[in-house]
């Protein structure tokens, strides 16, 4: 009897064991199987004239230039903007808000909007800025990753500044520096790492959004660097590439994908290498 | 001891007496700047706040003229027709809800299973590489998730399961009618799937986050009465995660009802009512990705505009939910 209940109770934490060992076989077999398609369907793609050429018409020779310079153009400029509003909402929520109520409504929504779907980001803009001004932009689509980035660098700044230690406010205080003084020299710079970490993963974030790109700075076939007309953007060119009829034009849906994909694993895995050391504070 | 700064107390401290006129009275440099420092950090604040009210606004407005003239019809009306001016969104609202369901359902437990493995089983070598590994997946951005299901996913699951459940169902049975469609890989379980795929590592990773924080202690005294690891997980971790871990499963949720692009990629974006597990659909998102950018007229964009709103609703529900259960032990 009591041989049996133990033989029951080791066949049941076996077939446990042998479930969490699936589940992981079948994401890591998700990932692989990702990585596998890419390699297969984009690199064979891959050449000089993807990064000097401009998006074909159906039919002719052409690479992704206008693409990748008009995502680098609309993902630098939304990151400056980003981390200039995230590090001051960040600072304010670890250093003066003394967590009043408004700070916590301001965190509150600060986590929703961090998580809320980027195609209502994308309305949101088209309504504030396209529509009133009668045209498609570039900034209209930066101010829409903007919007997407922002939440991240606020989360990840008041994560870290909360991380350092009082002494080092107390230091500042000592010294007769006045707050603010205290908190760009020896706050900021303390956690510095931090704050970038969150950035770069802010970066590889929006650099793969399609969705708030879609009706703010639409697509242009051409090459431009006017930020104030519509704007080419990878992850735009791929998703109407992809679904073109055109056998070349799904080729260069396929190499825009393995560039997208391995630039954010690439940032991914590089913010991963970095904060593997020991932060500084 | 006498040490209080000169011009507090109106006495003249003793050592601060001798010391000339400028330096007593010196206030550090940039003192002026303290106020209007603090004012630009509280306005950014204040900005991402006013962002997500502007959401509310801009929605409400633009979606209005939808409200007005289709009432409640607007929810529960599947007709969706650009040509004669009818919008019922019926259909996008259940495809959105049918789909995250149906990803959750797929997602969960193996989310729960990696999640088990990489805290319990895990040979430490491999713990790190196994664990980076699950949160790439989660880097990947959802346009390579769909792309992915539609030239690679989508026809294998047509040909290898689809087209053999739909040519071994007996005619006139309940098995019929749930697998019914056009065996295309565009469908509402493939777009559920892809979306489990993409849920799956941030549940993961929450969830793993989540069981590190019971105390080995008392996991390892589960350990030592003789509890199998399927005892100690069931009565002693999760027990210990309850809360949180129904706020990580709410957030997977809330990234899966949110979706766009991976879905519009494998839904077949037909408007009607999903009326069984292989028929086309369509989403909230996938029907305003498809649709604005060349809205027909202003009550067509009033009607997604409309759409948009209904999903942030449901989006921000799940979403406050999930936040308040987790309380601040949450991801970015």
């Amino acid at each position: 009897m009591i041989f049996d209940r133990r033989g029951r109770r080791s066949i049941k934490a076996g077939l446990f064991v042998a479930f969490c060992i699936g589940s992981t076989a079948i994401a890591l077999t998700a990932l692989a199987a990702i990585l596998m398609s890419l390699l297969v369907e984009g690199i064979g793609g891959l050449n000089l004239q993807v990064f000097t050429h401009s998006t074909p018409a159906p039919g002719s020779e052409g690479g992704l230039a206008n693409a990748i310079v008009g995502s680098l153009m609309m993902c630098a400029t939304a990151m400056l903007g980003a981390v200039v509003v995230g590090v001051l909402a960040g600072t304010w929520l670890a250093e003066y808000s003394a967590d009043s109520h408004y700070a916590k409504v301001v965190r509150f929504m600060n986590d929703v909007l961090l998580s809320a779907p980027s195609i209502l980001i994308g309305l949101f803009v088209y309504e504030l800025v396209v529509a009133p001004t009668h045209g498609f932009s570039g900034w209209a689509g930066a101010l829409a990753l903007a919007l997407l980035a922002a939440p991240v660098v606020t989360r990840t700044t008041e994560d870290v500044l909360k991380l350092q230690a009082r002494t080092l406010r107390e230091s500042g205080v000592a010294l007769g520096a006045p707050l603010w003084t205290t908190i760009r020299q020896i706050l900021w710079r303390a956690a510095g790492g931090g704050i970038i970490t969150g950035a770069l993963l802010a970066f590889a974030r929006i650099s793969g959004e399609t969705a708030p790109l879609l009706f703010t700075s639409l697509g242009n076939q051409f090459f431009s660097l006017d930020m104030g007309q519509p704007i080419a953007s990878l992850p735009g060119v791929i998703f109407n590439f992809a679904l073109s009829a055109y056998d070349d034009w799904r080729r260069l849906a396929w190499v825009g994908a393995v560039l997208i994909t391995a630039a954010v694993l690439a940032v991914n895995i590089f913010v991963r290498v970095l904060s593997r050391e020991p932060r500084r504070s | 001891m006498e040490s209080r700064p000169p011009g507090l107390s109106g006495r003249t401290p003793i050592t601060a007496a001798a010391a000339p006129e400028s330096i007593r009275r010196a206030s550090p440099r940039g003192a002026a700047f303290d106020p209007v420092f603090r004012g630009l950090c509280f306005g950014a604040a204040t900005m991402l706040l006013s962002a997500l009210g502007g959401i509310v606004v801009a929605l409400l407005i633009g979606g209005w003229p939808a409200f007005r003239k289709f009432g409640f019809g607007f929810f529960t009306s599947v007709r969706w027709n650009p040509v004669t001016e009818v919008y019922g969104a019926a259909g996008p609202i259940a495809g959105t809800l049918i789909t995250a369901f149906l990803s959750l359902l797929v997602a969960l437990p193996i989310a729960f299973g990696v999640a088990v493995f990489l805290t319990e089983f895990c040979p430490s070598v491999l713990r790190r590489p196994i664990g980076v590994a699950v949160e790439l997946l989660a880097g990947i951005p959802s346009i390579v998730y769909g792309m992915w299901g539609l030239f690679v996913f989508a026809p294998a699951f047509a040909k290898y399961v689809q087209l053999p459940l739909l040519l071994a169902a007996p005619p006139g049975s309940v098995w019929e009618a749930v697998v019914a469609g056009v065996p295309n890989g565009a469908n509402i379980l493939t777009a559920s799937l892809i979306l489990a795929i993409m849920i799956l590592p941030y549940m993961a990773a929450t969830l793993r986050e989540l069981f590190l924080t019971v105390p080995p202690r008392v996991r390892e005294s589960a350990y030592g009465v003789g509890a199998t690891p399927l005892e100690v997980v069931g009565s002693v971790t999760l027990p210990y995660v309850r809360r949180s871990a129904i706020g990580a499963v709410m957030l997977g949720l809330g990234r899966a009802l949110g979706e766009t692009m991976a879905v519009t990629f494998v839904i077949g974006n037909s408007h009607g009512f999903p009326n069984s597990l292989f028929s086309s659909g369509s989403t909230i998102a996938s029907t305003i990705a498809n649709e604005f950018a060349e809205a027909s007229s202003p009550m067509h964009s009033a009607a997604l505009i409309a759409l948009g709103l209904v999903l942030f609703l449901i989006t921000f529900t799940v979403l406050a939910l999930a936040r308040a259960l987790l309380g601040q032990r949450t991801p970015v």
